[in-house]
């Protein structure tokens, strides 16, 4: 789930070989490199969601290569063995592998196991490798969950969402409450260090108790990290056209507010901490260094249907059909629809808006006059915390983060 | 149908025995510019081939409005099939009259360049209360008018009735009002016929120093100012030198001719002949309607009377939407004004909108006409403040302003503040009495007297604070009355008022694009209505924003425009980024498209729905 949008930008060609531009890979081996492996596969489509997921167990391309459930992990490999290629003698070893989806664990451990064994074939992984799956609650077992751990995975992300039935109701989730908080102690069981939960708060109908509930359920699991995400409603969900027609209510921004805050009161009560606007660790050990990457500026190569890379300035965005995605790897082509090549200011903007979010925040020394104003405005009107600041970093005040899009908005002047 | 007329008299060398100066008078759409047309085919100046619809008015937007806005003079010769004069060819000057209130001036130099007029009233409506006003303007130039009722082939058409109306008005039998169709043709020969027998000729002194009234003055991109004049005494001759009376400028005449319609020079002009001077001025300014022309030799040493400076009557903040577009509305005011001796302009700065003009008009349809063509013939997109009149205030210590824009409202002890006010003239069916006497005494009317013109058409006569008419009374009279009111208006001066200023405030801060004057009594309404209206146009911001109306420093109103509490996007992962940075552009263009008003962020929709007229000071409810 952690994936990407279903709507991919506009952007330049991919060459067909998959080429990157020679200056993308100029000082590759001061940024770690990871690896976003995408499973397209749902049971059942929920209602919220517009990643780029289908429930259909064979799609076929125009050329007749077929992707299926059965063969996905080797044609991903394919181009997993593209990227060998083109990122051509990258000598840097993978420091972090994250299977998103869709749901991963639709499809078999040992075919997940397969996926990260081709990455470490191509790649070789650094000793101290991060390597998490996205996993449904109804669709692991403490079986399944000892094959990947002994197939390398070290980490688990489960996607409980919400304790409250008549909540994952309205999400179209499947699993029972209390089903997620067991599948923290199996991953335990199965020698799991790290367990992340993914929550979801301002779902239509949910009340603040029910978020409470939510809260102390999945802490009361004693998971390591806890991501909690207010329910955005894209255009062209099930839950968009039902808030359209009136059937349900949408959730006001000022009680999104209000659970973020329950939020962080909660989880810092229990020890966890924020280091990104939505997420919270136990210990610096437990944040998600993956999603770090993204923040930091890293590489990452995202392989599977309709999944984003990046690689030193360049980032570029697959075909989303799983069909024309394997029928290109079949041809020996790269699957990537578009590309864009970012300016400098492209990447001075992108830190400061990805950077801001974090709870280290982002150097002063990226601003500009007009920004750096703007910050100390902000330091005044209580969004940026003032000691960092003295320190020469823009970090976010509690109600800063909530308004953090609007902080960026003024820094990039 | 006639024979093209045979010994046509020359300009210069015409008999005034046998010239004809008349004017038509009517309401928009009751088909005066058809009437003209038909004359010009029947006259045979214009042929069937190239007549085009309403061949005389020039611009697109009169043309599109159905309304003239620029007079223009037509020599017509017309040799009459009957009565005293028959098969003489005589000449008929035809002047073509602006037909709208704010421009009673201009029509009043028309008239007074003819002797006669035609009063010409649909059948199906009657006559109207511009028409009215201008019919009484043209008793009193002693003006022989010659009734008419148009639309005569319409099936809704009561002649019966409206030739009634038309004679109690004018004193006359009601078989004496001639009925036409200036769309089929019927009955314009007679109408023709009669102008020649019923209208006087000029008369003038040939001998003496030459006086020429400047009635119009176009100005034209290839030839400069066009004057149209009517000569009263002596003669004017080309190559000779004149004299603008009003000004002493002197200029030498490079053509003097008549249109026919198109301009066709001449020798000269003699008494009682109305036709066009060009001089080589590029500005209209320096050939004023209502100015006597003559010679700088030997020239009058009194003008003709009735001259008037232009005086606006109504201001307006320009402001254009882009900021950088301010020189190029500097440009097409200027552009206009060469056209336009009536509009005034002059920069001015508002905090909320930047930098503009401040711009007077003779009345609200002037404004919108020069708004309209800024808009469309100069591709500018403008906001427009409310608008307002100009008010005398008064000081304890004696000193007076001037003021044409409410931020410009002085502050400290006020002794009297006036007002300009104006003598209205409505008609209407007699069922709508009662709601037009509502409206004017919502707005502040003093009914002067009422009249029924026939059994069920009445006129009532108001002085009315002409602040009160200049946002949307009309449209309120309209709506009221089911359109078929009409409003004429005249200034006659001012009042003393209970007038505030009302003051708008954002944070704290001051909007003074949101200023207006009002009176006491409407102050708390205005300032109820307009804060309640922003609360809805100003977006959430990053903290409270109180929205405050106040009389100097009592607040009147307020609202609240709570602050924003999230303005974040939840998830932001690697297939996010290239979404967030081009959303985050977009808003960033949105940003740009804000004006910051002290700390607060206010969209430009805002300023243009608030500034729009229903929200102006006058008014006590929205429209609509």
């Amino acid at each position: 789930m952690a994936g990407m949008p279903s709507v991919l930008p506009d952007g330049a060609p991919v060459p067909a070989d998959g080429a990157l531009p020679p200056h993308a890979l100029d000082g590759a081996a001061e940024r770690p490199l990871g690896f976003y492996l995408h499973v397209p596969y749902c049971a059942t489509r929920c209602g919220y969601c517009d990643f780029n997921t289908y429930t259909a167990a064979e799609l076929r391309g125009s050329g007749g290569a077929l992707a299926s459930r059965e063969n996905y992990a080797e044609t991903l490999a394919e181009e997993i063995r593209l990227a060998r290629k083109v990122l051509g003698d990258d000598p840097r070893p993978v420091s972090t592998i994250f299977v998103g989806g869709g749901t991963p664990t639709l499809l078999p451990a040992a075919d997940l196991v397969r996926m990260v064994g081709a990455v470490r074939e191509e790649f070789g992984l650094a000793a101290d490798a991060e390597v998490t799956t996205e996993a449904n609650p109804e669709s692991v077992t403490p079986r399944s969950l000892a094959e990947l751990r002994e197939g390398g995975f070290n980490r688990v992300s489960f996607g409980m969402q919400s304790a409250r039935r008549h909540v994952l109701r309205v999400l179209d989730r499947t699993h029972t409450p209390g089903r997620p908080e067991r599948c923290v102690a199996e991953a335990r069981a199965a020698g799991f260090e790290h367990v992340n939960l993914d929550l979801i708060y301002g779902t239509p109908g949910e009340s603040d108790d029910d978020w409470r509930a939510s809260l102390d359920a999945a802490l009361g699991a004693g998971p390591d990290h806890v991501s909690a995400y207010a329910l955005i409603v894209e255009e062209g969900t099930g839950l968009a056209r039902r808030i359209r027609r009136g059937e349900v209510a949408p959730t006001d921004d000022d009680v999104h507010a209000d659970r973020y805050l329950l939020a962080e009161e909660r989880l810092s009560a229990a020890g966890l901490r924020w280091y990104e606007v939505s997420n919270w660790a136990a210990t610096e050990a437990a944040r998600c260094r993956h999603n770090e990457l993204y923040w930091r500026g890293g590489d990452w190569w995202g392989a599977g249907p309709g999944a984003h890379s990046h690689v030193g300035g360049v980032r570029w965005w697959n075909v989303k059909h799983p069909g024309a995605y394997a029928q290109a790897l079949a041809e020996s082509r790269s699957p990537g629809a578009g590309r864009e090549l970012l300016s400098a200011e492209d990447r001075r903007v992108e830190r400061i808006l990805l950077e801001l979010r974090l709870a280290d925040g982002c150097p002063l020394d990226l601003l500009a006059p007009a920004g750096l104003r703007a910050a100390e405005r902000a330091v005044a009107d209580g969004l940026l915390l003032p000691e960092p600041y003295g320190r020469g970093r823009a970090v976010l005040t509690l109600r800063g983060r909530l308004l953090a899009d609007a902080v960026v908005r003024d820094l990039v002047d | 149908m006639p024979a093209t007329p045979t010994h046509v008299p020359e300009p210069s060398r015409t008999d005034p025995a046998l010239i004809r100066n008349f004017c038509i008078i009517a309401h928009i759409d009751h088909g005066k510019s058809t009437l003209a047309d038909r004359m010009l085919q029947l006259t045979g100046v214009v042929e069937q081939r190239q007549m085009r619809a309403q061949y005389l008015d020039r611009m697109d937007i009169e043309r599109e409005r159905g309304i003239t806005i620029k007079s223009q003079a037509v020599r017509l010769p017309w040799a009459p099939s009957a009565g005293e004069g028959r098969d003489t060819t005589h000449v008929l000057n035809m002047i073509d009259t602006p037909g709208h209130v704010d421009f009673t001036y201009e029509v009043s130099r028309s008239l007074a360049a003819c002797e006669g007029c035609i009063l010409l009233v649909d059948a199906a409506q009657g006559i109207e209360a511009q028409t009215l006003a201008n019919l009484y303007l043209a008793m009193e130039n002693e003006l022989t008018i010659i009734p008419v009722l148009n639309k005569i082939d319409l099936p809704a058409a009561q002649p019966e009735k409206f030739a009634a109306e038309l004679a109690h008005l004018i004193g006359c039998d009601p078989a004496d009002v001639l009925k036409v169709s200036a769309k089929t043709g019927e009955g314009v020969a007679e109408l023709l016929d009669k102008v020649v027998a019923e209208v006087p000729p000029p008369v003038g002194n040939a001998d003496a120093p030459a006086r020429a009234m400047i009635f119009d003055s176009v100005y034209d991109a290839y030839r400069g100012v066009v004057t149209y004049v009517k000569v009263v005494d002596g003669a004017l001759a080309r190559r000779e030198r004149i004299r603008m009376m009003s000004t002493g400028a002197t200029h030498e005449l490079l053509e003097i001719g008549v249109s026919s319609p198109e301009m066709s020079s001449s020798d000269g002009l003699g008494v009682g002949e109305v036709g066009y001077l060009i001089t080589g001025v590029k500005d209209v300014r320096q050939s004023k309607v209502g100015d006597t022309v003559t010679l700088y030799s030997k020239g009058a040493t009194e003008p003709l009377g009735g001259y008037k400076d232009p005086k606006p009557m109504v201001f307006s903040g320009l402001y254009p939407l882009d900021g950088s577009d301010y020189p190029e509305l500097r440009e097409a005011l200027d552009k206009l004004q060469l056209n336009d001796a009536a509009l005034v302009y002059e920069p001015e700065t508002s905090a909320a909108l930047g930098f503009g003009f401040r711009v007077g008009f003779l009345g609200l349809l002037h404004l919108d006409v020069i708004r309209e063509r800024l808009e469309r013939e100069f591709g500018l997109g403008l906001i427009a403040t409310a608008p307002n009149v100009i008010y005398r205030v008064v000081m304890e210590d004696g000193t007076e302003y001037q003021v044409t824009n409410p931020s410009e409202f002085p502050t400290g002890k006020i002794a009297e503040v006036h007002e300009p006010v104006v003598r209205a003239t409505l008609l209407a069916p007699s069922e709508f009495i009662g709601a037009i006497m509502e409206l004017c005494q919502t707005r502040r009317g003093t009914l002067l007297g009422m009249d029924y013109l026939s059994e069920d058409r009445v006129e009532l006569r108001y002085t009315l604070p002409l602040a009160e008419i200049v946002f949307d009374f009309f449209d309120a009279l309209k709506s009221k009355t089911r359109g078929y009111a009409s409003l004429d208006y005249e200034p006659t001066g001012e009042q003393a008022a209970d007038l505030v200023k009302v003051d708008i405030l954002l944070h704290g801060d001051k909007v003074d694009a949101f200023s207006a004057i009002t009176h006491k009594e409407k102050a708390y309404a205005y300032g109820v209505r307009l804060v309640a209206k922003l609360r809805e146009l100003i977006p959430r911001q990053n903290f409270e924003v109180p929205i405050q109306a106040a009389i100097g420093s009592r607040v009147i109103a307020r609202e609240t425009v709570r602050a924003i509490r999230k303005d974040v996007l939840a998830k932001c992962y690697g297939g996010d980024i290239s979404r967030k940075r081009k959303l985050l552009e977009k808003q960033k263009e949105g940003k740009k498209r804000m004006k910051m008003v002290g700390n607060v962020e206010v969209p430009q929709e805002a300023f243009i729905a608030v500034l729009s007229s229903d929200a102006a000071p006058g008014d006590g409810k929205a429209k609509k």
